[in-house]
């Protein structure tokens, strides 16, 4: 088995089992966020239970955050190892007449999505690890939603997270279907499937970014 | 039609190479491709300089030798086909044409446009056959019953000739939709499922000692392979490497 993952399909379905967490994590994520938007105590109750739970902070937490980062270094080291597959580069490549701009280019969309990151554990996560468990204030229930409002006061915070989005979604556009074809399912291949993948890779960047719109105009 | 041309010519695989202009003028458009590279080729022996190297063997798309990389693309802008089917009418009159040799560090060039595709062999020698007792009392293979799906997938499979554009055409330099056809023409009938888990295991591990590039799935194999092999061969090969290795 451990030959299995030394292999390049088998880093390659590593990278598919990574990249399906992460999927499942961002439909929570915005759905927990959505709910700033219907109702301020829903969301505060939410992200109280959220920030405190053990369950969620001791073990949810840390596999979140290897799974963060195994992703992205997986993605740098395939993208190295592809690279050093063409030693001499054409003078002339036409990839747009058989590919997607998308499929070409996920290491870019990918940084882009990891600079987003850096800023977004700077805003929030290392904000919360610092009141909880560094400056040990005690918990007040009702303070999430007005630190979310707050963050997007600056419209270059609102501006970052618009651009991370789109780029998000194109990340996803190709990602959600190519993760299945990694796993061996026909089903990539299929229309439901494929437009299954459109919808996620539309709908879940629009929702963050409806998020961050409606609290830069609505505070 | 007259035409300019922008060919890699290299002496020798340690010589360092360069795109050189050529002309060549009366180009018919029935004419295919490697028609014109002869007209080029007569210009230039009759002129006594060293003529292009390429490579080509039946001129009719089946064995799979000529290699080129013709205006960005594996085997030119035309769908399903090898560059010997390319004809000349897929070009304009004033056309400025670059023509490379497949690129992968997987394929090293030998000269010009020819270069080496052995590694394609190495990774059929490590798992692309069957065993048969041919001591005179083989088993008819009709008399194995095979559903007529699995037939025509394998057969679909089967049609890949090893030409390579599927690697000179991924952004990875990926050998997967060959591997992939290779793994399914097998893995779909009964006689090759006795050797299956050693068949991909061995054939993936011999592709990727050979240098090719891993997978994105961009599918760009797929519309330029001149045979359609179609991408649920590697999602066979990948289904067929992780049942191997459970
Ligand atoms: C929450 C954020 C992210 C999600 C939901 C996500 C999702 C995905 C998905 C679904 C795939 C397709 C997997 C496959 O083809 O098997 C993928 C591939 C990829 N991701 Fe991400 N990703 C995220 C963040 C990142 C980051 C931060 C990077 C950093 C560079 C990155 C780099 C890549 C690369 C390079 C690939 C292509 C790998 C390949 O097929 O060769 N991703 N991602
Ligand atoms: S899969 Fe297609 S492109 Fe690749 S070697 Fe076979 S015939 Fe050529
Ligand atoms: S020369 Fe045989 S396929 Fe082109």
């Amino acid at each position: 088995m451990s030959g299995f993952f030394k292999s390049s399909i088998g880093r390659k379905v590593a990278m598919a089992l990574s990249a399906f967490f992460l999927m499942i994590f961002l439909l929570m994520h915005v759905s927990v966020n959505l709910l700033s938007v219907f109702s301020e105590d829903t969301f505060n109750a939410a992200s109280h239970f959220m920030g405190t739970n053990w369950l969620v902070q001791f073990i949810m937490q840390p596999i979140l955050i290897f799974g963060v980062i195994f992703h992205f270094v997986m993605g740098f080291v395939l993208e190295i190892k592809n690279r050093k597959a063409r030693n001499v580069s054409y003078v002339s490549n036409n990839g747009a007449a058989n590919s997607t701009w998308m499929s070409r280019n996920m290491i870019y969309s990918g940084l882009v999505i990891l600079a987003f990151l850096v800023l977004h554990f700077a805003d929030f996560w290392i904000h919360e690890i610092n009141v909880k468990y560094i400056a040990m204030h005690p918990e007040d229930p009702t303070r999430y939603f007005h630190e979310l409002q707050e963050k997007f006061v600056p419209i270059w915070r609102v501006a970052a997270y618009v651009i991370a989005f789109v780029l998000l979604g194109l990340h996803l556009a190709h990602g959600f279907t190519s993760a299945f074809q990694s796993l061996g399912a026909t089903a990539s291949r299929k229309k439901t499937l494929q437009n299954i993948g459109k919808a996620y890779s539309i709908l879940i960047p629009l929702g963050f970014i409806f998020i961050a719109l409606y609290h830069h105009f609505n505070h | 039609m007259n035409l300019t041309l922008k060919i890699w010519r290299q002496k020798d695989s340690n010589a360092k190479g360069q795109m050189v202009d050529y002309k060549v003028t009366d180009i018919s458009e029935h004419m295919s491709f490697l028609e014109m590279m002869d007209v080029l080729n007569e210009q230039l022996v009759n002129s006594g300089e060293d003529p292009v190297a390429f490579d080509h063997d039946c001129r009719e798309g089946i064995c799979g030798m000529c290699s080129m990389y013709i205006n960005g693309e594996a085997h030119g802008p035309d769908r399903g086909v090898t560059t010997c089917q390319l004809h000349m009418r897929m070009f304009k009159d004033g056309d400025t044409i670059t023509i490379e040799p497949f690129r992968a560090s997987a394929f090293p060039v030998l000269k010009d446009l020819v270069v080496d595709r052995t590694a394609f062999e190495r990774i059929q020698q490590a798992g692309g056959y069957i065993s048969v007792n041919t001591s005179g009392n083989t088993q008819d293979a009709n008399s194995i019953p095979i559903s007529k799906h699995a037939a025509d997938e394998a057969m679909d499979a089967a049609t890949c000739i090893g030409c390579g554009a599927c690697v000179a055409t991924c952004k990875n330099s990926s050998a997967m939709l060959f591997v992939g056809a290779k793994v399914s023409q097998y893995a779909l009938l009964p006689q090759g499922q006795i050797e299956a888990a050693d068949r991909v295991r061995n054939m993936v591990a011999q592709m990727d000692l050979e240098g090719f590039g891993n997978c994105t799935n961009t599918g760009a194999c797929e519309i330029e392979c001149p045979k359609g092999i179609s991408l649920d061969n590697i999602a066979r090969m990948n289904r067929e490497l992780m049942k191997a290795s459970i």
